[in-house]
C-alpha cells in the first residue's frame, strides 16, 4: 500500500502485528508518521521499540495489519552506540562517506569532500573529519552518525536511544540539534527509556509495550496510568517548571517527596 | 653472501614459486582485512579444510582442480554463511560442522582411492614445486576479479563490514555482498592452497591484517598496508623456504609472525588493543531471527 504524494503523511501503521517464531512483539500497533513530527517513542526494554523501527524502515514486514509508505520516502537509521565497533579502523570522514554507496570509485569527489565538510560543520565537529572514530566525545560519535544519515537526504531520521551514553550537556545539545533539523523539514522519531532527560522534553511521545498505550503531548503520556501500563510499575509525576518529572513510586521515593 | 641469496633465482621453478607466493600473499592479505575485521577469521581456517574435501573429490573423479574444489568451497562457504545469518547457531559452530566433516571427507576419500594431481602433503603443508602455468594464470585471475570486486564495491563493502544492519537499512544488498566475498575467500584460498598448504592458509589472511590494523586507524591504508605485508611475507618465505628446505607454507606464516612480534616490540605493546575489537559484531537490528516476514 503507498501513500499519496501530496499528502504530509510519510509512513501508516494499521493494526501492525509482527513477532518472531510466532511469539508477537507487537501487537495491533497504529501509528502515523507526518512529515513535520517529531516523536519520542518510549517503553521498557523488550517493549517492541526495535521492532518498531525495523518496521518503519522497511526490513520486516508486518504479519498481520498493514504499512503503507509515501512514495520514494527516504529513511535513515542512526544505530545505538553500544552496538558500534569502536575499534574498526575508520576516520569520522571515511565514517560519514560511508552511506554513499552508489559512486563506483573508492575515492570521494571533490564535490562529496565539500558535501560531507559542510554537514560536519553544520554538526559542529568540523575540523574532526580526519580523526579515528574512537577518539571522539560520546556526543561527537552521535553526530558523526547522524552526519551519515544525512548524507542521504532523508525525510524521516529514526535514532535508537540517541541520547544514551552520552552526558547531560552533550544530551541537551542533541535534543536542541535534533530539533533545528526537526524545524529544516526532516521528521524525527526516536526511541528513549530516559522519561526526565529526553521524552518529557519532545513535543510528541508515543507510549508503547507491545502496541501503542497511549500517543499524544508529554502532558498527555506522561500520566501515573499511563507510565505504570506501559512500564509495569506504579510512578509519580510531578510538575516542575511546567514540565513532568517522574519518579519511581517505591515507599522510600514517596516519603522523600512528601519531605521536599 | 649475495651469490646464496641470488643462487635459487637461477632456477625457473623457484621464480615460478616466488612469484606466485608474492602474489598469493598479497591476494590473502587484501581479502584477510575484510575477514579479520567481519570477526570471521575462523572462517578462512575453516574454509581451507572445507576445500580440502572438493579437491580430494575432484581428484578421484577426474574434475579439473580448480573447477571441482572451488564449487565445492564456494557451497561450503554459502552454507556456513546461511546458518550464521539465520543465527539457528553460532557461527565456530557452524564452521566446524560445516568444515571438519568436509575435510574428514576429503582425508577419507584419498585414503581409500588415492590422489591425481597435487599431492596430500604438498595440499596440506604447501609446495614450491610443481606449479604450472595454469597455477599462475589461475592466481593473476583471481587476483585481478579480487581487486575488481573491492574497487568496485569498495565502499558498500566497508559500509556492511563495518556495520551491516545499517548497510543493510541504507539500500545496501549485504546479502549480494557477503555471497560475493564469500566468492572471492573461496577462490583465494584455492589458489594459495597448493602453495601455502591448507593448515596455514588461514594464517596468511589473519597475520597481515593484524599487523596492519597496528599500523594504521585509516581503512584504505590498512588495505594498502595488508597486501604489502602479505606480499613481503611470501617474497621472504619463499626465499627462506628454498634456503631452509622447509615448506613454503611454514616460512610464510613465520615470517608474518615474526613481523609481528617486531611490530608489537616497536610499538611497545600500545597499538595491540587496536586489534582487540576486531571481531566485534552486536547487531541491534538483527539481534533476533531476521527471518520473519
Amino acid at each position: 500500500m503507498t501513500l499519496s504524494a501530496a499528502d504530509d503523511v510519510l509512513i501508516t501503521l494499521k493494526g501492525a502485528t509482527f513477532g518472531y517464531d510466532g511469539a508477537p512483539v507487537l501487537s495491533h500497533v497504529d501509528l502515523v508518521v507526518r512529515s513535520h513530527d517529531f516523536v519520542g517513542v518510549v517503553g521498557p526494554s523488550g517493549s517492541g521499540k526495535t521492532s518498531l523501527l525495523r518496521l518503519l524502515l522497511g526490513t520486516v514486514r508486518p504479519q498481520h495489519g498493514s504499512i503503507a509508505r509515501r512514495p520514494g520516502v527516504a529513511v535513515a537509521y542512526v544505530p545505538q552506540l553500544e552496538t558500534v565497533n569502536w575499534n574498526f579502523p575508520v576516520t569520522v570522514a571515511e565514517c560519514v562517506l560511508m552511506s554513499r554507496t552508489r559512486r563506483t570509485l573508492p575515492w570521494a569527489s571533490r564535490e562529496e569532500r565539500v558535501e560531507v565538510a559542510r554537514l560536519l560543520d553544520r554538526l559542529g565537529i568540523g575540523d574532526l573529519g580526519h580523526r579515528h572514530i574512537r577518539d571522539l566525545s560520546g556526543g561527537q560519535q552521535q553526530r558523526m552518525f547522524i552526519a551519515r544519515a544525512l548524507l542521504r537526504g532523508p525525510q524521516l531520521l529514526l535514532l535508537d536511544e540517541p541520547t544514551s551514553g552520552v552526558d547531560v550537556a552533550s544530551r541537551h545539545d542533541m535534543l536542541h540539534l535534533l530539533g533545528e533539523l526537526n524545524d529544516e523539514g526532516v521528521a524525527i522519531l526516536i526511541t528513549t527509556h530516559d522519561l526526565n532527560g529526553v521524552a518529557a522534553h519532545l513535543p510528541q511521545l508515543v507510549a508503547l509495550n507491545k502496541t501503542v498505550i497511549a500517543a499524544g503531548t508529554p502532558r498527555e503520556v506522561i500520566t501515573p496510568a499511563v507510565l505504570e501500563r506501559t512500564f509495569g510499575a506504579p510512578m509519580e509525576v510531578l510538575e516542575h517548571l511546567g514540565m513532568q518529572v517522574v519518579l519511581d513510586a517505591y515507599p522510600g521515593n514517596r516519603r522523600k517527596v512528601s519531605g521536599c | 653472501m649475495l651469490t646464496t641469496l641470488l643462487d635459487p633465482f637461477h632456477y625457473a621453478f623457484f621464480v615460478k614459486g616466488l612469484t606466485v607466493a608474492t602474489l598469493a600473499g598479497g591476494l590473502c592479505g587484501l581479502i584477510g582485512v575484510y575477514i579479520t575485521l567481519r570477526g570471521m577469521s575462523y572462517i578462512g581456517h575453516g574454509l581451507s579444510h572445507a576445500i580440502f574435501g572438493g579437491f580430494a573429490a575432484s581428484s578421484i573423479i577426474g574434475v579439473n582442480y580448480y573447477l571441482g574444489a572451488g564449487l565445492w568451497g564456494l557451497a561450503s562457504a554459502l552454507a556456513i554463511n546461511r546458518v550464521t545469518r539465520k543465527r539457528r547457531i553460532g557461527a565456530d559452530a557452524a564452521i566446524g560442522v560445516i568444515t571438519t566433516a568436509s575435510f574428514a571427507l576429503g582425508v577419507a576419500l584419498l585414503t581409500r582411492y588415492g590422489h591425481k594431481g597435487p599431492s596430500f602433503d604438498n595440499a596440506l603443508f604447501g609446495s614450491i614445486l610443481g606449479i604450472g602455468a595454469a597455477d599462475i594464470w589461475a592466481l593473476v585471475a583471481v587476483t585481478v576479479f579480487t581487486v575488481a570486486v573491492v574497487l568496485i564495491n569498495y565502499r558498500a563493502l566497508l559500509f556492511t563490514t563495518f556495520d551491516p544492519d545499517v548497510a543493510d537499512v541504507s539500500g545496501v544488498s549485504v546479502a549480494r555482498l557477503d555471497a560475493l566475498l564469500m566468492l572471492v575467500l573461496s577462490l583465494s584460498i584455492l589458489a594459495t592452497l597448493t602453495i601455502i598448504g591448507v593448515t596455514l592458509v588461514a594464517a596468511t589472511l589473519v597475520i597481515p591484517a593484524v599487523v596492519a590494523r597496528m599500523l594504521t586507524n585509516r581503512f584504505a591504508a590498512m588495505l594498502w598496508l595488508s597486501s604489502g605485508i602479505g606480499a613481503a611475507c611470501g617474497f621472504i618465505g619463499m626465499n627462506l623456504s628454498y634456503h631452509l628446505d622447509v615448506p613454503s607454507g611454514t616460512t610464510i606464516v613465520l615470517t608474518g609472525a615474526a613481523l609481528f612480534g617486531v611490530v608489537l616490540l616497536l610499538t611497545g605493546g600500545r597499538r595491540l588493543p587496536r586489534t582487540a575489537g576486531l571481531d566485534h559484531h552486536d547487531a541491534a537490528l538483527t539481534a533476533v531471527v531476521p527471518t520473519a516476514s
